[in-house]
């Protein structure tokens, strides 16, 4: 017991743990900064919210990596069927937000089931991979889609969580390229999507409330502007621009505070950051999540068994996934689908899930030596 | 190692991709913050963009048939965009708005901080007032006209206490977490239903971005956030019987309670005096509220659920209830009243100071016989009265959500040890027994204990929504031959010769029911003689119809006198407007509105 513990201590992650905490608490500032009420007595609590999130996150983090991961195996089909029934419960009961139904109450608390099912379908999607002996064959390709991916698919477009939605069919077809496909699979997928993508993108068009619409055609063109859809993208432009080399400084941001931005403190957050700090900024931030991802594919890399690497490489694609649409979606180069910046935007289900996402990648990294029975 | 060997291969051409993506944003980031840079922060700098709240219309609040008691009206109001006011505008816009300069330059300096946002300059124009600034609003770049959401009271102070008003957010709620989505201007429920219920009717605020030009005036629509109005409600107060009731209250202070027996249903609520809400919708003239708050007949009580009264010989009912469940008395035992008992050295009158001879229960209910309850106090023992007054809501909170109740109090061997540190004598239980001494209880309380008496001994917690589910509270578990035996003589005391209520015999329906006279000085003299503020208080707690009770209520009225003569008459006006046709109350709106 006691040389284990040893070890873990000696292996332990530090540089993810130190990076996610970095990144979390420049969220909370960020947080503050773009909530905050000039001129007025009462400030937003917004901030101490999320801040309080970050203590519970930590806790999740640490109780990710308290245990072996190969207990997460272990318990993936009955975690996967459960996060299927909190999805159709959310169907059926959950709350309305911003038109959309994502959250769940339980007493006080309201949820999002959606951001932990995440981790879970990819543990799921992990432990049936590792299981393969080989790359990844037509029938077996057709197998997972079945099984694994459709289903949730199917209710997160319902609720509907585009965004989500699309993040986990891109985490799915990215872990099928870490496990390797073969030749023929390739092939059938690439004709598939060729042959679909004219069905499939009407019955997406059709499925898709009008704010997603116009958020599409926002996207291809901004100017376009049918009653203000290409507002938000311009503002975060602004935002982003106006910050030049050094920003504005701390605090000394306009678009956010005067509401000139929407959705400041959640998924524009990266454009406040950036109007206050800059160029500079930014990029020690980019730094930041880069070191980040790297650390994780590196982790895949060592993981000591194919589960752990699996597991390692859909949650760094998750991060890397939410990184890059969320920012490329304040930069006007990615269309705006809801989803978050990891670690950064307000929410408090999302920081837990994030945290407990990177405990897991801790704890692949930390027992990445088979350990002698 | 189970890991193929191509892997390491494949996840070094996955982080090229990844840091290529990086580089995207970088270069993407390049070119916004340092080859745009410049224009972009002039862009950001002279803003030329306003963001203009748009208030949510409130939900309507209508009564059981349907009937509208509120409706929303437009609250205008002069702001500026502190931006673009040019200083030398002062005394000119001083005169236009007849504040001095002081107050409006206080005004504006305080909302420099943010001088995007419109700030208040002045609230609650007159229409008049409004075509005459929007007339000039060009020679002043900034001003504009802002509408609130206010409402009007269509019944104006009828059922004010229930329905509640509007009211600006205090500082204390414009930091409570339920009011964070709120604009700080606008109006919230302050008051009864209006408060209780103010998320649902609140509805969400919408939002406009404009673009302006340099002198403020709009050029285009950029984007819009409709408004979402709030849920309406229905409640289950009607507001037929509420008027008619209120009305027959001439202005006397008291309180009524009406339930619908079998469901807790609120059906009609008083707290006389009322107030006008509309006065508080115009955002009341601090001398105003002033008037109100120190008003010697408290228009702001709620009297109906924080006003503690004895409940008189209506508490004969318990007692009744209580002796037959009991077994200590039966229909048909009889007690000699010669106008009055003697314990001790102390003597304990009857009412009626020659007696009512030998009376049966019936008769004494009907009657009002204190010497007969005084007997079935002594046989039951106050703890036995305690228990079954409890057993039918009274002597703890009823549950009603319209504010902080009192619980009253229902006294007990172990209450009076702790409470007074001294030993129960049988004295007391006589004088308690009959409605007086430390026995004490709500309207809403008395209310309750009727609609559970009409509907055969169960408790329901007093609801304030249409059609919401019954919250059974308790049942009382007593025999319902007991319940139809005091029934029985509940309808004798209004319908029978010599009955104390026959003041509310009715043409219309059947009534039953308890008066009540609460002594408000400890020794009775004759009342024409004593002044207002001495006189007792008047009670009467009633159902109907009796076989088959649609609605039971209590009326209490302060220093009336008798109960029979003082509330007797308002609760048959009440009952006979519940029990009148829908299309009839509609029409009686119509006349009001």
């Amino acid at each position: 017991m006691f040389k284990i513990d040893r070890r873990l201590i000696q292996n332990f992650d530090w540089l993810t743990f130190v990076t996610v905490i970095v990144i979390s608490v420049i969220g909370i500032m960020t947080v503050f900064s773009a909530t905050r009420q000039p001129g007025e007595a009462v400030q937003s609590p917004l901030f101490i919210k999320q801040a309080i999130w970050l203590a519970i996150g930590l806790l999740g983090l640490m109780a990710f990596v308290s245990f072996d991961y190969i207990w997460l195996s272990r318990i993936s089909v009955p975690a996967y069927v459960a996060g299927l029934i909190l999805l159709l419960m959310v169907l059926v009961s959950g709350k309305t937000g911003m038109g959309a139904q994502r959250w769940l109450s339980l007493g006080p608390v309201a949820f999002q089931p959606s951001e932990f099912f995440k981790l879970i379908f990819i543990i799921m999607l992990s432990q049936y991979l590792s299981l393969l002996r080989s790359e990844v064959g037509i029938l077996q390709l057709l197998r997972i889609f079945l099984v694994i991916v459709f289903l949730p698919f199917i209710l997160l477009v319902k609720q509907p969580d585009l965004g989500t939605s699309i993040v986990v069919l891109i985490i799915f077809f990215s872990m099928l390229l870490t496990k390797g496909l073969q030749r023929k699979a390739v092939v059938l997928v690439v004709i598939i999507c060729i042959v679909s993508m004219p069905f499939l993108g009407n019955i997406m068009w059709t499925g898709l409330k009008d704010y997603q619409k116009n958020r599409l055609i926002a996207f291809i063109d901004p100017e376009v502007d049918p009653s203000g859809i290409g507002y938000h993208i311009n503002q975060s432009k602004v935002a982003i621009g106006s910050g030049e080399l050094l920003g504005k400084g701390f605090l000394k941001g306009t678009q956010g505070p005067f509401r000139f931005l929407p959705e400041r403190h959640t998924d524009f957050i990266f454009a406040v950051f950036a109007e206050e700090w800059g160029f500079a900024g930014s990029f020690v931030l980019l730094i930041l999540y880069l070191l980040l991802i790297l650390r994780g594919l590196d982790t895949v890399r060592k993981a000591k068994d194919e589960f752990g690497m699996m597991l390692a490489a859909g949650i760094t694609f998750m991060f890397s996934v939410y990184f890059f649409v969320n920012v490329g979606m304040t930069l006007g180069i990615m269309p705006v689908v809801g989803i978050p910046l990891p670690f950064m935007s307000y929410g408090g289900t999302a920081l837990l899930s994030n945290f407990i996402s990177a405990g897991v990648l801790i704890n692949i990294r930390t027992r990445r030596f088979t350990l002698f029975y | 190692m189970p890991t193929e060997k191509n892997s390491p291969e494949r996840i070094r051409i996955i982080a090229y991709i990844l840091i290529a993506g990086f580089a995207i944003i970088l270069v993407r980031l390049w070119q916004l913050q340092i080859l745009q840079g410049s224009e972009l922060r002039k862009i950001s700098e002279s803003n030329r963009l306003r963001v203009i709240g748009v208030p949510a219309p409130r939900g309507i609040i209508y009564d059981r048939n349907g009937i509208a008691l509120v409706k929303n009206v437009p609250y205008f109001c002069a702001s500026l965009i502190p931006a673009e006011f040019k200083s030398d505008n002062l005394a000119p816009l001083s005169k236009l708005l007849d504040l001095t300069e002081e107050e409006l330059e206080d005004k504006i300096e305080k909302a420099e901080q943010s001088p995007f946002t419109p700030t208040r300059l002045k609230e609650g124009l007159s229409l008049k007032e409004v075509s005459y600034i929007e007339a000039r609003r060009s020679d002043f770049p900034g001003l504009i006209i802002e509408i609130e959401v206010n409402r009007g009271y269509l019944f104006g102070s009828t059922g004010s206490h229930l329905v509640g008003y509007l009211g600006k957010m205090s500082p204390k709620q414009a930091k409570a977490a339920e009011f964070r989505d709120v604009p700080s201007d606008a109006f919230v429920g302050q008051w009864g239903v209006e408060k209780l219920f103010d998320r649902t009717l609140r509805g969400t605020a919408g939002q406009r971005v404009i673009e302006v030009d340099a002198l403020g005036r709009e050029i285009r629509l950029l984007m819009e956030k409709p408004p979402v109005k709030g849920e309406d409600l229905s409640l289950s107060i009607d507001i037929a019987l509420q008027s008619e009731a209120e009305k027959a209250f001439e202005g006397r202070t008291g309180a009524l309670v009406a339930l619908k027996p079998y469901t807790g249903e609120i059906l009609g609520y008083i707290s006389s005096p009322s107030f006008d809400p509309n006065k508080f919708a115009k955002g009341i003239a601090s001398g105003e509220w002033d008037l109100l708050s120190k008003d010697k007949n408290l228009p702001m009580l709620n009297r109906a659920i924080q006003s503690q009264y004895p409940p008189g010989s209506t508490f004969k009912i318990i007692m009744a209830i209580a002796g037959l469940a009991e077994g200590v008395i039966t229909d048909s035992s009889r007690v000699e009243c010669r106008g009055g008992i003697s314990y001790g050295k102390w003597h304990f009158g009857c009412w009626r100071k020659g007696g009512h001879g030998s009376v049966s229960l019936h008769r004494a209910l009907v009657e009002s016989c204190d010497v007969y309850f005084y007997d079935v106090g002594k046989r039951l023992g106050i703890d036995k009265i305690h228990e079954y007054a409890l057993k039918f809501g009274l002597g703890k909170e009823t549950g009603i959500t319209l504010g902080p109740e009192k619980k009253g109090l229902i006294p007990s061997i172990k209450w009076k040890m702790e409470a007074k540190k001294a030993q129960w004598f049988l004295g007391e239980t006589f004088v308690n027994s009959i409605g007086q001494g430390y026995v004490s209880t709500t309207p809403v309380q008395m209310a309750v204990m009727m609609s559970s008496v009409a509907n055969g001994g169960n408790v329901y917690r007093p609801t304030i929504l249409k059609g919401s589910p019954p919250k059974l509270v308790m049942s009382a578990g007593v025999s319902p031959e007991t319940m139809e035996k005091v029934k029985d003589a509940l309808k004798g005391v209004v319908n029978e010769p010599g009955g104390t209520g026959w003041v509310a015999k009715s043409n219309v329906t059947t009534i039953g029911g308890k008066t009540g006279t609460a002594q408000v000085v400890g020794i009775r003299k004759d009342s024409k003689l004593l002044s207002e503020k001495f006189r007792d208080h008047a009670w009467f707690v009633a159902f109907a119809p009796v076989d088959k009770p649609e609605v039971a209520m209590s009326v209490l009225v302060e220093h009336g006198g008798h109960g029979g003569s003082a509330a007797a008459p308002i609760a048959k006006k009440a009952i006979e407007a519940y029990m009148l046709p829908i299309e009839k109350k509609r029409e009686l709106a119509r006349v009001q509105n």
